[in-house]
């Protein structure tokens, strides 16, 4: 006997382990051990009884796994957390009350006043109103570049960058973010990448193996699929060499709010996700609810099945429309036409999601006109919702965006943005067909 | 705190703490591959109650310098270096896997530097597999694949971490990931080397805690017999469930049976 059972290693193959779907069901719940409940229980209380005072302390100060106070953590997002984290390859995650939570909770554990991001132009509203309005206001400012100019994103970093951001799937133009050769250029300069990887989610696209550091997802969308909830992940690679950059004092420096603890030197490879709970989720107090949790985790139990639908029923929309007499152009990467078709061959062989926009003929008023007749489609503000939904984008998400902005960011005035549902796609061709037709008679 | 042992640098955790030689000391010594964050729970507990708390990288690991100690016999010794640098007249020793046989084989060598002993996922002898050295040699990554796949019990496999949202799988391989070129093959080639364990076994002369996971697959409970009937003062404490990488399956179990030894 020893290190490596010579009955287990003989054909000395990977040994196997669970796979995608089966992570999907199971990653991080097991059976309630106190009533065998198999479903992970929503664990609703606001704090955990310690069972004596040394005891309390011992959690206080790290010494023991445990629970305090479910801003800091819950046994039900921890599940969730968990399971994330399974899917992604990180080493742990936290959840958050939203998408734009995990995206500040990530950038607020890096960088302080001074600091200067680098991010794609072609990124969600709310997060380029995040980076864009907000926080110059607490002294981080931010260059928006276009993610498909590698050179562009180079130069754009300052001796004062912290991190470089983009969207695996950009919106709504859907660029296709090189992740690779943009983590190339920010490893060499010491910088992490953090990727928005809502579009895809991990059963599209796996961007810690492509080189990203730090992941986080609007759990509101895919992941938990069915637009009943709001909520957040960040997750953490763990492979980012915070020491070798030098450029973050907050996990290699002594903190002060924590007894002096250098994150870095004490928790290795769990550095980030740790300083982002102790310090973050404590202070900054986005949690996410554990009855949230439980709905996202019964979405992620099918996220599998309802990725390749969704990834299906969109082909079909994708190709009735791009055929059509009434559109103008349609935008998605696995057509030829789409500037990143090349790249998501590469990087997204499985799919390129359920989300694109296309170009109704006749511009602004023709779009409102197909918007307005559609009966299953629904026109709202989201995505990655079971049902399929409808928006445009100019008047509603990136309305803060001035004419210039949106043009950087690929946003036409007649651009209409679709998130294809799980429908029968016979179904969903007669909708648009009806608001086509429609669409036409102005 | 850095100190020079033989010359080189040598990283020893103190929890941020200055060496107190009138306290009692307690040292922590990794597994193979990896470094002092293993243990980053019970040296804060132990530092919070008053302990002097080395944890090391040893040499070639973490933030020490190389190259890495070829047999576990170079790796005691160097164990006994920290503890007389330190200024320290002895110490109670906890290793982890390749690290409990540095502590088993320390106390042999050293047993006036050691107070007690706390061997955790242990087994002498530990044989490493031909095929298992030969792709650690190569560096391929399988390598690790399989000391992580392995080092957990199979419900691991599907997590259910006692730290809050934290992927264990991923935490064990992102460390050894970090371990050099070299690194795991050298420890492992230190594993399969160490014939003495039985022999040194018998020579301990403190009093000595097994700690073992019932469902380890790399050192089971049953391979641990010969070294349990050979130490002299032995107890055992066997955790229900746990797989062979206990610092992170049963984290709070394990820092209750150290507390019982340390």
């Amino acid at each position: 006997m020893g290190l490596g059972l010579s009955t287990r290693v003989s054909a000395m193959k990977k040994p196997k382990t669970f796979s995608f779907d089966t992570l999907s069901l199971h990653a991080g719940a097991r059976p309630d051990p106190s009533t065998g409940a198999r479903a992970t229980p929503i664990y609703q209380t606001a704090a955990f009884a310690f069972r004596d005072t040394d005891h309390a302390a011992s959690i206080f100060n790290i010494e023991r796994a445990g629970h305090v106070y479910s801003r800091i953590s819950n046994p039900t997002n921890a599940v969730l957390e968990e399971r994330i984290a399974a899917l992604e390859g990180g080493v742990g995650a936290i959840a958050t009350a939203s998408g734009q939570a995990a995206t500040h909770l990530a950038i607020a554990t890096l960088m302080g006043a001074g600091s200067h991001i680098v991010s794609s132009h072609s990124i969600y509203g709310g997060t380029h109103s995040l980076l864009a309005y907000t926080l110059p206001r607490f002294g981080i400012e931010t260059t928006f570049v276009n993610p498909c100019d590698i050179e562009a994103i180079r130069a754009a970093i300052r001796p004062t960058t912290r991190l470089v951001f983009g969207e695996t799937l950009g919106n709504p133009g859907l660029d296709v973010l090189d992740i690779p050769r943009v983590a190339a250029v920010a490893h060499d300069a010491g910088l992490p990448v953090l990727v928005d990887a809502t579009f895809t989610t991990p059963y599209l696209s796996k961007p810690f193996e492509l080189g990203a550091d730090l992941i986080v997802h609007s759990a509101t969308k895919f992941l938990s699929g069915h637009g009943v909830v709001i909520g957040g992940l960040l997750v953490d690679s763990g492979r980012f060499d915070w020491e070798g950059s030098g450029k973050f004092p907050t996990l290699t420096e002594p903190y002060v709010g924590f007894h002096d603890l250098d994150f870095v030197e004490e928790f290795g490879p769990a550095a980030f996700i740790t300083r982002a709970r102790k310090e973050g989720s404590r202070d900054f107090g986005a949690c996410m609810s554990a009855n949230t949790a439980f709905l996202i985790l019964q979405g992620m139990e099918t996220l599998p099945i309802r990725m390749h639908r969704h990834v299906a029923n969109t082909r079909k929309m994708v190709a009735h429309l791009d055929a059509h007499d009434a559109v103008d152009w349609v935008a998605y990467p696995e057509l030829p036409s789409h500037p990143g078709y090349a790249l998501a061959r590469e990087l997204l062989p499985r799919g390129c999601g359920a989300v694109f926009s296309f170009g109704v003929k006749g511009g602004r008023s023709a779009g409102q006109r197909f918007i307005e007749k559609l009966e299953v489609f629904s026109h709202l503000a989201n995505v990655g919702d079971a049902k399929s939904l409808v928006i445009h984008p100019a008047s509603t998400t990136h309305h803060r965006m001035d004419t210039a902005a949106l043009e950087a960011a690929g946003i036409s005035e007649g651009l209409v943005r679709m998130s294809v549902g799980l429908e029968d796609a016979g179904d969903l061709i007669a909708d648009i067909e009806r608001g086509l037709r429609a669409s036409q008679k102005g | 705190m850095e100190c020079l042992i033989d010359g080189r640098s040598a990283y020893v955790g103190t929890g941020g703490w200055e060496i107190d030689v009138a306290r009692e000391s307690v040292v922590f010594v990794h597994g193979a591959g990896q470094n002092h964050t293993i243990w980053v729970l019970p040296t804060r507990h132990f530092v919070r109650k008053g302990f002097n708390v080395l944890s090391v990288d040893l040499p070639g690991h973490g933030r020490s310098a190389g190259p890495c100690l070829s047999s576990i016999e170079q790796m005691a010794d160097w164990i006994a270096e920290v503890v007389r640098v330190a200024g320290l007249p002895r110490a109670c020793l906890v290793g982890h896997s390749m690290g409990s046989l540095v502590t088993l084989a320390t106390a042999a060598r050293h047993p006036d530097r050691v107070r007690a002993l706390a061997m955790v996922g242990t087994a002498a002898p530990m044989p490493v597999h031909d095929a298992l050295l030969a792709t650690a040699a190569a560096n391929d990554h399988t390598a690790l694949d399989m000391l992580i796949l392995w080092g957990h019990s199979s419900t691991a496999h599907l997590g259910g971490s006692p730290t809050p949202g934290m992927w264990m799988l991923g935490c064990g391989l992102r460390l050894l990931e970090e371990a050099g070129k070299g690194v795991v093959h050298a420890d492992l080639t230190a594993c399969n080397a160490y014939a003495d364990g039985l022999a040194h076994a018998t020579q301990v002369a403190c009093p000595t805690l097994l700690i073992l996971g019932e469902r380890d697959a790399m050192t089971p409970v049953r391979a641990t017999h010969a070294l349990v009937a050979a130490i002299p003062t032995v107890e055992t404490v066997v955790l229900r469930g746990s797989g062979h990488a206990l610092l992170v399956e049963r984290p709070d179990p394990v820092l209750d049976a150290l507390i019982r030894i340390v």
